[in-house]
């Protein structure tokens, strides 16, 4: 080691500071403008496609067949988002598909984050198995069971408690929201391990000496789960909320089992909006369709965007228990 | 004696605990998901009569699993396409996915939008819009535009470039074949990118501020700090892409899966098709986390 780069002359070292100060800053600019280039790039690549669905939803008919229209409509129309609206019965299907994503998944996202919290910091016999059968449930291809849950539902009845009051086969539970619900408090809804594994994994993430202070303060368990470790989870549950409904919103594939189509869906009529084009009418059929698609994706981009505002307040918080 | 009595007492309450906390789901594998499975293993050694008044079940011994494997032209195929492919997406969509979600993590004007764009892939490929995308022509015409734009830069222009660079052939066609994906990488990598964005969103800012007051560069605060970190959710994402690639609507093996159940109901073929991919699909995740969970850093 050199001792003089430690102890430059005053001349020396203003000559160091510009030279670093100046290169620090060009290095910063230029990240910006990669940054700024990346994100617009990647931007404009998922972006195209939805600005393909609203492009051909705002046009007439023939506006697709004439090869001089690119994107921008030259006969604007709002007719197809009508038609789509009034399909999906917008308003009733809004308000049904609300109340279901909104509730299931908030019971999913506490049922996991209570599994995940009892996964990543409790030792208990047969842990190891939970955990392997959470990822079970995540692997196994959800036609496998698609039969039998339907067949559960049909007769519903908990270990054989309901027969033995009533005995009768049990209820019939399709054509409710208490499937999906029962499924939620369960921690057994579409994808929940991965909502299990995800908040997991943060917890095993956090020091333990917050808890063990918390414990020695004369906290409970359930008290230092609520007051300490929550607070700072509220990021990945926010993430996990969100990804639940999302899948809630858009899936059909246990609505479709539950036979949720008595009580209209959004998801559930979006797929039947193509068809009033009536056959071999395929290019109305899919400017009906892309109208419908962006009615229903515009709650979920709002609910995101709202969503943002947690994730600012979280970081103050977990900036105080770190 | 009473210190100990009461530690005693403490961890006998964290185990009770523990099956509390973890009961919810207990409960509902017991009640939803035993019997399913109990039954597809059950039917995929079984052929299945439909009656006019249920179904009858003829014991078959190993013929499922032997027509799947041996008999069906295409099961077998498409598992190895499939395997295949998902083994070299996992790490494109590992990296890139981290990688965004470290740019959307920083502060710049129109964090919130860009976050929301990002944020729309996970729509897009989600139940029934990915559904109704997989039949809808009109679309796919001309969102095939830009897949040929990203796609027909990457075979002629990037591999003339590579090619000068005289790196070893393996190298450019992956590096080419990855840039010839961007699409589909883009579009696969939403919920990673959120998973990893709520990682570093938990990450105290307290640590860096200490880290950056003794010295250290943004280079070392992101392989000392944000890395480690954000080490158990880059296990997380790791299983979640293999399984979403192996288990996902747009995969092969399970549209065939799909179509031997529910076209051409035959239940049996299918749960032996399905059990036989589970049991792949779980070494290669055996596999996958048993070399990254080596790396994974916890407070343990």
């Amino acid at each position: 080691m050199n001792k003089k780069h430690f102890k430059p002359g005053n001349e020396e070292l203003i000559k160091l500071f510009r030279k670093y100060v100046t290169f620090d800053k060009a290095a910063k600019l230029l990240w910006k403008i990669v940054r700024a280039v990346l994100i617009a790039g990647i931007s404009f690549i998922i972006l195209y496609p939805l600005f393909v669905k609203i492009s051909v939803s705002i046009m007439i008919e023939n506006d697709l067949y004439d090869r001089t229209v690119n994107y921008i409509p030259r006969n604007f129309t709002l007719d197809h988002f009508r038609v789509a609206w009034e399909y999906m019965r917008y308003p009733t299907g809004f308000r049904n598909s609300f109340i279901l994503s909104f509730a299931t998944s908030i019971f999913q996202v506490i049922s996991c984050t209570l599994v995940a919290y009892g996964l990543a910091r409790f030792k208990f016999y047969g842990k190891t198995i939970v955990f392997g059968l959470v990822v079970f449930t995540l692997i196994v291809p959800p036609p496998v069971i698609l039969l039998p849950l339907y067949m559960n539902f049909r007769y519903f009845d908990l270990f054989g408690i309901i027969g033995l009051i009533s005995g009768g086969k049990g209820i019939n539970l399709l054509g409710s929201f208490w499937p999906s619900i029962l499924l939620s408090v369960t921690a057994m809804g579409l994808r929940n391990g991965l909502y299990i594994y995800m908040i997991r994994q943060f917890f095993r993430g956090m020091p333990h000496e917050l808890e063990e202070a918390a414990y020695i303060d004369g906290a409970g368990l359930f008290s230092t789960f609520r007051r300490i470790m929550l607070p700072s989870a509220v990021p990945v549950m926010i993430t996990a909320f969100l990804f639940s409904f999302v899948w809630q919103w858009t899936d059909t594939f246990y609505a479709s089992v539950f036979f949720i189509q008595r009580i209209p869906l959004l998801s559930i009529r979006l797929r039947g909006v193509g068809s009033l084009a009536g056959t071999g009418n395929w290019l109305y059929a899919s400017q009906l369709t892309n109208s419908g698609v962006v009615l229903l994706i515009v709650p979920i981009i709002a609910l995101y965007i709202f969503s943002q505002r947690f994730f600012v307040e979280s970081i103050e918080r977990s900036g105080i228990v770190g | 004696m009473k210190f100990r009595n009461k530690q005693i007492k403490m961890s006998t309450k964290k185990l009770i605990a523990g099956y509390l906390f973890v009961s919810p789901f207990i409960l509902g594998f017991l009640a939803f998901y035993l019997k399913p499975i109990y039954e597809a293993v059950e039917l995929s050694f079984n052929s299945i009569q439909l009656m006019s008044d249920g179904y009858v079940l003829e014991f078959v011994g190993w013929e499922n699993y032997r027509r799947a494997l041996f008999v069906d032209e295409r099961f077998i195929r498409h598992l190895v396409g499939s395997v295949r492919s998902t083994i070299t997406n996992f790490p494109l969509i590992l990296i890139f996915s981290f990688f965004i979600a470290n740019m959307l993590n920083q502060k710049f004007r129109g964090r919130t939008i860009a976050r929301a764009i990002f944020f729309l892939p996970v729509i897009m490929t989600s139940g029934v819009i990915l559904s109704l995308e997989m039949g809808d022509t009109l679309v796919g015409m001309m969102q095939g535009a830009i897949k040929d734009d990203t796609g027909a830069f990457s075979t002629a222009q990037l591999g003339d470039m590579l090619e000068q660079t005289h790196i070893p052939a393996q190298i450019t066609t992956y590096i080419t074949g990855a840039v010839g994906m961007l699409y589909q990488v883009i579009i696969a990598s939403g919920v990673q990118i959120l998973i990893f964005l709520a990682g570093l969103q938990t990450i105290p800012p307290s640590l860096y501020e200490a880290s950056s007051i003794e010295g250290a560069t943004g280079w070392e605060n992101f392989w000392k700090i944000t890395f480690p970190m954000i080490s158990p959710l880059i296990l997380v994402n790791s299983v979640y892409t293999i399984i979403n690639s192996f288990v996902g609507e747009s995969n092969w093996v399970m549209r065939i899966i799909h179509e031997t159940i529910f076209r051409n109901l035959r239940y049996g073929l299918g749960s032996a098709m399905a059990i036989f991919y589970f049991i792949v699909v779980a070494v290669i995740l055996a596999l996958v986390s048993l070399l990254i969970s080596r790396k994974v850093f916890y407070h343990e």
